[in-house]
């Protein structure tokens, strides 16, 4: 039942992304139900992000959109990680949007990629979280496991 | 068994409280001599003084969790008449204010819409919520439109189905933990989800764990209440002191359960000790700031590159192996001062010396009395369990000896008063220790010593009897032996506790460590 439950919803919503989607996100593949890769570009000028692709995944568990899809930045030769005060060197996000304190089953992946590209839009500083090293360097959780800490939501 | 054990406790713990009233017939019988005098309102008023407590024992209740259903339901029927709003809503915004009822009133009085606003609901008077079928609804969360479907929206008018709703909300419950707190599903709306419309979507096992969750909140958000700490109760206990007067009560409580705990600190009842000090205390010894204290005891520094040196043997011109510094083992002073008396240390008064000397012998002499306390302390600590071992022991043979000698089940009944004492009592001179070790030396001390030495003494003759073997225990003249000692020691106790406590409210101990402030460090609480 719960199963079904999210995969009644991702089909519909696979459906209406393959038709549309806003400018600078393309949906890469959604091979099955459980796993999507999406394409987001920074489309104005901001120096940071000019010229460049990244690479989102997103993995849904069987009690999505009750609970938030994990989202990550992955790393190809052509697909860097963007630099962001609240992304880390890994992929890792830290967005509110992300936890379940601030997820809303309303959301979905098109509005979670659009707030990570305007997370990237409104940005200008060139710098990694604090403590990034040692994060990328011993974290063995998965990112819905991790107790982000929002301490500044300005950026 | 456990509920004879649950039984015998209750018992005991009125057995602590018949000292109290003898006591109080004693100075009863002074009060007569000022019988003929003809104002009795000042008589009536002494009576009503000598019915008070003794000083250690606070008030307290106990709530079952029946009890503390009541009281919320007493609460939200009250804010209900008076600001009629609905049940669920007063509900939603006592516990938005932390049940404090006058200061919702007052407030909602004031400003209704900020108030609503703050607590998460909403300001229309629209009617209760109820599962709908509205014609073309779709659901935002699972994208199910079919006709017929069953869906819900809080005063919000955010629209989902019933099937996506029961989802999350089982999610926050099962998952979260959340009760109190879960708005609705919708981005950004705060709107908290109340009791009627809960019931109205979810399963009967999901409900009962809402309301168990909900009831948790009731008695964390208060701050007179707070749950029993032993394993598997589910009272909470009421009590009034305030977080800042624990220096001067040590508000002991004790559950229906049987378990005696500080309302200060929910740690076991630490009598006559207040909250800091133990902590203080337990800090101490958890630390290993004593095996820097053994350490600063048991070896020495060189003079001159402080390397730590500890002497196993051979004569006193010691040479440092790291600065080949020379020194004398004895007096610490250069070697080369020792001239020609070389073996015979005698130069004591050498200035090089005494200082050294000094610091070797304070850090000594607080360790010894470091030590001192923490072995009585540790020892009352172990006896206590060993009683406790002892009674379980004897209280199978009582049951074998029931069945040969005829005594009653009652009749052997004095042999758990006393384990109880004995653990009561140990409990309190086991913090005693602890209490003695940061009081500062005056004449009140001399009392306090003199009684723990009472109740040591008492406690240790009634240890040394219960101990004996079962053919003895047997015999009336031992029982009516242990039954005088029991009450004796439950009486010492009282005293003990009725002088510190005493003291303590009327702040005339003083400690050799700060015990409101924390900066402090309980490691180094040695006399100056």
């Amino acid at each position: 039942m719960p199963v079904q439950f999210a995969a009644k919803r991702l089909s519909k919503e696979l459906q209406k992304i393959s038709n549309s989607l806003p400018p600078g996100i393309m949906l890469v593949s959604a091979e099955d139900l459980e796993e999507w890769l999406l394409d987001i570009k920074v489309l104005d000028s901001n120096p940071l992000y000019l010229n460049e692709t990244y690479r989102l995944k997103f993995r849904f568990s069987s009690t999505y959109p009750i609970e938030p899809p994990e989202v990550v930045f992955v790393k190809l030769p052509d697909r860097p990680i963007p630099i962001h005060p609240h992304i880390y060197s890994n992929g890792i996000i830290c967005l509110d949007l992300l936890g379940a304190q601030g997820w809303s089953p309303v959301q979905n992946v098109e509005s979670i990629a659009m707030s990570l590209q305007s997370m990237l839009t409104g940005n200008s500083k060139n710098e990694r979280p604090q403590g990034d090293e040692e994060f990328v360097r011993g974290n063995r959780l998965r990112p819905r496991d991790i107790e982000f800490y929002y301490h500044d939501n300005d950026v | 068994m456990d509920t004879d054990d649950d039984f015998m406790s209750n018992l005991s713990s009125e057995d602590d409280m018949l000292p109290d009233d003898s006591d109080n017939d004693v100075s009863g019988d002074e009060d007569f001599g000022f019988d003929d005098e003809p104002d009795t309102y000042i008589d009536s008023q002494k009576e009503i003084g000598h019915k008070k407590q003794p000083v250690y024992d606070i008030s307290f209740k106990v709530f079952r969790p029946a009890d503390i259903k009541k009281q919320q339901d007493e609460l939200i029927n009250e804010v209900n008449m008076i600001l009629t709003i609905s049940k669920e809503e007063a509900a939603i915004l006592l516990r938005h204010f932390r049940w404090n009822k006058e200061r919702l009133i007052e407030d909602y009085m004031d400003r209704p819409g900020q108030v609503l606003d703050a607590a998460g609901l909403a300001q229309s008077s629209a009617r209760p919520s109820k599962l709908q079928v509205v014609p073309g609804f779709a659901c935002d969360i699972c994208c199910e439109d079919g006709p017929g479907l069953q869906s819900f929206a809080l005063k919000c008018g955010h629209r989902y189905c019933a099937d996506c709703y029961r989802h999350y909300l089982s999610q926050k419950i099962r998952a979260e933990g959340e009760a109190a707190r879960i708005q609705c599903p919708s981005e950004g709306c705060n709107l908290i989800i109340d009791a009627r419309s809960l019931d109205l979507l979810v399963t009967a096992d999901l409900t009962e764990r809402y309301h168990e969750l909900l009831h948790r909140t009731y008695v964390e958000d208060k701050e007179t209440l707070k749950w029993c700490p032993a394993p598997d109760c589910k009272n909470a206990v009421e009590c009034a002191v305030k977080k800042k007067d624990l220096d001067k009560v040590v508000p002991t409580v004790s559950c229906a359960c049987g378990h005696r705990f500080c309302f200060g600190c929910i740690l076991n009842d630490h009598q006559p000790a207040p909250c800091e000090l133990v902590k203080k205390w337990l800090k101490k010894c958890a630390d290993d700031s004593e095996t820097a204290n053994w350490i600063s005891a048991n070896t020495k520094e060189c003079p001159k590159c402080n390397s730590t040196i500890e002497k196993n043997g051979g004569c006193n011109h010691m040479t440092c192996r790291k600065c080949k510094h020379e020194f004398c083992w004895m007096c610490m002073g250069l070697w080369s001062e020792h001239g020609t008396s070389w073996y015979n240390c005698n130069r004591f008064e050498e200035k090089s010396g005494t200082d050294a000397r000094d610091a070797q012998a304070r850090s000594r002499v607080s360790l010894e009395r470091y030590l001192h306390y923490y072995n009585r302390y540790a020892n009352h600590e172990q006896s206590a369990r060993l009683d406790k071992d002892i009674y379980h022991k004897t209280e199978k043979k009582m049951v074998q000896l029931q069945k040969e000698s005829g005594m009653s089940w009652i009749e052997v009944q004095y042999l758990n008063s006393a384990s109880q004492a004995l653990q009561t009592c140990r409990q309190t001179l086991m913090w005693t220790y602890a209490f003695a070790f940061y009081l500062a030396r005056n004449n009140l001390t001399e009392i306090f010593e003199d009684n723990q030495k009472d109740l040591e003494m008492a406690v240790e003759a009634l240890s040394e009897m219960f101990e004996r073997p079962i053919t003895e225990l047997a015999a009336p003249k031992l029982k009516v032996e242990i039954m005088d000692k029991t009450s004796y020691c439950n009486k010492r106790r009282v005293i003990l506790l009725e002088d510190t406590a005493q003291n303590l409210a009327e702040g005339r101990w003083t400690f050799n460590i700060e015990l409101t402030g924390s900066g402090t460090n309980g490691g180094s609480g040695t006399r100056r």
